[in-house]
């Protein structure tokens, strides 16, 4: 059996990442291991830009940040196999792969980092009645099928969802010539990034539907048309607000879920409301020496944060790798998302063993306006910070630093949470 | 314009016409199946409850009745012969009142004389010892150890194939518009051309009746009647065991709740009359009423891992039993028509009933070489490690997965698109080897599973279609 320090499970952003910063803290027996074709992951099919300013600061389209860290990679000459599909591990972190030139074998590892990524919510978990014919994508499919393919999808599109990826292929198709004709939004509010609503619709003259819904698809062979209507309080459709549209697309951007059935496979406990596995502040998981980053973990909205927290998770199944030993005199609190916060990652916290600081970042339930972040220590405020508005489409994050625990030697939890005032 | 000549044609690619297909296939006969679609298994054989049922529910003495038990009893050996999935899981029916026991006993007695083997009632604790996610309320059930599941795709399509490889044409995208009477036999005029025949079959489904009524003065009124479902998740799979059906009551049959053989969860269908024999679009009120009343039977049916919904339509004829035989008025022209439910249970027996009344009015003997077993599709997933490993090596394209979501291979798609009748779609590579049929409802393997297509068959991308002609995925180069 090939024996491995660290194996990483995807070769998308967010395992570049944590592949670099793994070799930078000492590790050098180090494999990648990617399912697609080539290294970099979605962002491949990103050719808008936007991403980097974080990192780079500088505006780099999805290809441009993937080959800055593949770049890396390579400059680090760390293995990777493409065309590789893992199909199980197990708690002893064996690593069972299968492609097309090895078949079928199995990888010991020492420390595994998932990070899978994401797909996309498909039509069928919406339950959105009407005819199934062609022409139904959901948006990163359509987005592969024309920037990587270099196909049509369609030409008279309405899209479901105002996603970020539903909003850049809102863009995208015009683009290409395409009519898209609506963006239709359940929720009152969008899920997207507010300079996607802006850049991609806006400053296109592409209408956005809130509070709207898909309530029938038409055509037998490819779509004909859809019917929208608007929802009320409890998000179901108002009879005699329908409006119909002919086209011959629809698009869906109606969520992503982290991609863990390899993590179930190992019994890893779940978060119920990220779908990601609970994480400790080393972005380990609840199996020792498991580590997620990414997507996989929670859905993010901006590359940036990915390659932030998938360089943690790198360096500290580094650190795990090389110490080879448990850790003792832990002393572990549990972070609480109340009040609005809907969760945070990571899940815990070991004061005694933190690094310096510590980013938590989370989602708000719903969209807030002038309220403010608060970190209670025990039931005691710690901090609070004013936002103008919160929105469910927009990861938040507050920083906690070790030397604010000092007064804390028996902390038994942390919350955060919102407040009006 | 394009012309045939066969013995037989059997109108209609569904499980129906490819089991008679099958069956014909022993007979020196020069057979066709004719289909207006691009594959098999196209209209309600693709879209049902994919159960094989016991046979309590058929009037006694009825056609429904003798075709079901006997299709039932077949399953097994078929399953065998033809190597495609099927598992015989057992049904309750589930009586919620103590007002409805007589209702539950009438259905027992109703199986007995219909020959369904091993019937019995038991208490509704007896019920939730078996099955422990089965409702509270429910105070007996009858258990049928008999009933079963079914690949419904990969019982036609293995039909399908193993007639081909004995012998069979199958002619598709060929709607049949008009049947007439010839001095020799019948002539169907189709959209490109003319099938002649001396003897025709008619399985045609929903528009069996419209075939029917173009040679025979003995009308028939097929109403298609729509029947929704939801498909949850296979980590929802283990949810029951058994198919749990509701005692057929005041609600009309109820929805049923069961595993598939591939592990999903399956619920429904609704049952309502429509006139557009086209109709398979769901309805916002019937995929609720499917939650609504799943709900009845099965405590905590997980319906938020719902991964896709469709519906089929049922061949109703006006007379509530199958027609199956040679039409009185209408020499050598056979009908198997209103196989609605348990038809898919129902196909092979009615196979080789329509098979023996069709050669027994040729006067056809059988071949004296028939091949009667098929070799289903390779399943690597199904093998163990070392099995799997041995097969990478020896055929490196089962290595690649292209549907993550159901761990389907490069391999077998290629083996979907080049054996026997392969696929020329992307629903017919669905239906053979389930890729794309996963949580992701294709999202990713889309654009991979087109090109291998794309290539196999020699075909531009843009030809690519989901399942008919003009089903195109793509509009065009970019």
């Amino acid at each position: 059996m090939a024996k491995h320090d660290i194996v990483i499970i995807g070769g998308g952003p967010a395992g570049l990442a944590a592949a670099v910063a793994a070799r930078k803290a000492g590790i050098q027996d180090i494999l990648i291991l990617e399912r697609d074709g080539c290294l970099g992951g979605i962002l491949n099919q990103c050719i808008h830009n936007g991403f980097g300013l974080h990192t780079f600061k500088e505006e780099l389209t999805g290809p441009e940040y993937a080959a800055r860290y593949i770049e890396m990679v390579e400059a680090e000459k760390i293995p990777y196999k493409l065309n590789t599909m893992v199909i199980d591990i197990n708690k002893e972190k064996e690593v069972t792969v299968i492609n097309k030139e090895d078949g079928l074998t199995t990888i010991q590892a020492k420390a595994i980092i998932l990070a899978m990524g994401c797909r996309e919510r498909p039509r069928g978990a919406l339950n959105i009645p009407g005819y199934r014919p062609a022409g139904i994508y959901s948006a990163g499919t359509a987005q592969r099928l024309m920037n990587i393919e270099g196909f049509s999808v369609g030409k008279e599109v309405v899209i479901l969802g105002s996603g970020d990826i539903g909003l850049i292929m809102a863009r995208r198709m015009t683009l290409e010539g395409a009519k898209v004709k609506v963006v239709a939004e359940l929720m009152p509010y969008s899920g997207g990034l507010k300079r996607n609503i802006v850049q991609c619709l806006d400053d296109y003259g592409i209408p956005l539907k809130l509070s709207h819904t898909v309530v029938g698809i038409e055509g037998k062979e490819r779509v004909t048309g859809i019917t929208i209507a608007q929802v009320g309080p409890d998000r179901k459709p108002i009879p005699g607000t329908e409006e119909h549209y002919s086209c011959d697309t629809l698009l869906l951007s109606v969520g992503l879920i982290p991609e863990n059935e390899l993590s179930r496979s190992i019994g890893i406990d779940m978060s119920r409301i990220t779908s990601g596995p609970e994480v400790n502040d080393q972005l380990e998981t609840s199996a020792e020496g498991v580590f997620a980053c990414g997507n996989v973990l929670h859905v993010h909205d901006l590359v940036d944060y990915v390659s932030e927290e998938a360089t943690l998770a790198g360096t500290n199944a580094a650190e795990y790798v090389r110490s080879g030993e448990e850790k003792s005199n832990c002393h572990v609190v549990e972070l609480k998302a109340e009040n609005g916060v809907r969760y945070t990652v990571p899940q815990t916290l070991d004061v005694n063993h933190m690094q310096d600081q510590v980013t938590v970042r989370f989602r708000v339930a719903d969209v807030y306006k002038d309220r403010y972040i608060s970190v209670y220590y025990d039931g005691v405020q710690i901090s609070k910070r004013k936002k103008k508005v919160l929105a469910p489409g927009e990861m938040e994050q507050v920083v906690l630093k070790k030397e604010s625990f000092g007064d804390y030697p028996d902390l038994k939890n942390i919350v955060i949470c919102t407040e009006v005032e | 314009m394009k012309e045939w000549n066969f013995d037989a044609v059997i109108i209609g690619g569904g499980v129906t016409g490819c089991a008679i297909a099958r069956e014909l296939s022993r007979y020196q006969l020069h057979t066709a199946v004719v289909e207006r679609e691009e594959d098999v298994c196209s209209g309600t054989s693709k879209a049902n409850s994919a159960i094989v049922h016991a046979g309590h529910d058929a009037t006694p003495g009825s056609e429904k009745a003798r075709f079901n038990v006997e299709g039932n009893r077949l399953m097994g050996q078929l399953s065998e012969d033809l190597d495609f999935e099927f598992e015989r899981n057992g049904s309750l029916i589930l009586c919620f009142a103590e007002e409805d026991r007589p209702a539950l006993q009438e259905l027992y007695d109703k199986g007995v004389k219909n020959g369904v083997p091993d019937l019995k009632i038991i208490t509704g604790d007896e019920a939730r010892a078996m099955e422990p996610n089965v409702s509270d309320a429910v105070v007996a059930a009858l258990y049928a150890p008999t009933g079963g599941i079914v690949c419904p795709f990969g019982l036609t399509i293995a039909l399908a194939e193993n007639a081909c490889d004995n012998g069979v044409e199958f002619i598709f995208n060929q709607e049949v518009k008009k049947v007439n009477k010839t001095e020799k036999g019948y002539d169907l005029e189709t959209v490109d051309g003319v099938i002649h025949a001396s003897y025709v079959i008619n399985a045609a489904g929903v528009y069996a009746d419209e075939i029917h009524n173009m040679v025979s003065g003995r009308k028939l009124h097929i109403t298609p009647r729509k029947g929704d479902y939801c498909l949850l998740d296979k980590e929802a799979g283990n949810h029951v065991k058994h198919t749990i059906f509701q005692l057929p009551g005041k609600l009309g049959k109820g929805i049923l709740v069961t595993p598939t053989i591939h592990g999903n969860l399956l619920t429904g269908p609704t049952a309502k009359n429509i006139e557009d024999k086209e109709a398979t679009a769901t309805t916002a009120e019937e995929l609720a009423e499917i939650m609504e009343k799943g709900s009845v039977s099965v405590k905590n049916v997980p319906f938020r891992q719902v991964i896709t919904s469709f519906s089929g339509l049922r061949a109703h004829e006006d007379g509530d039993d199958f027609i199956v035989g040679e039409a009185e008025d209408a020499p050598g022209f056979f009908d198997a028509a209103g196989i609605e439910s348990p038809g898919l249970t129902s196909a092979p027996a009615i196979g080789v009933y329509v098979a023996e009344k069709v050669a027994e009015k040729a006067g056809a003997a059988k071949k004296a070489e028939w091949k009667g077993t098929r070799k289903g599709f390779v399943r690597p997933e199904k093998l163990s490690l070392e099995e799997r490993a041995a097969l990478i090596k020896e055929r490196p394209e089962y290595g690649t997965i292209i549907c993550r979501c159901e761990g389907v291979s490069e391999g077998e798609i290629v083996d979907a698109i080049n054996r026997t009748l392969g696929a020329v779609s992307l629903d017919g590579i669905k239906r053979r080897v389930r890729q794309g049929m996963g949580r992701c409802q294709a999202g990713f393997c889309t654009p991979r599973t087109m090109e291998i297509l794309a290539r196999e068959r020699g075909m531009k991308m843009e030809d690519i279609c989901k399942n008919a002609p003009g089903s195109n995925m793509l509009t065009g180069q970019k």
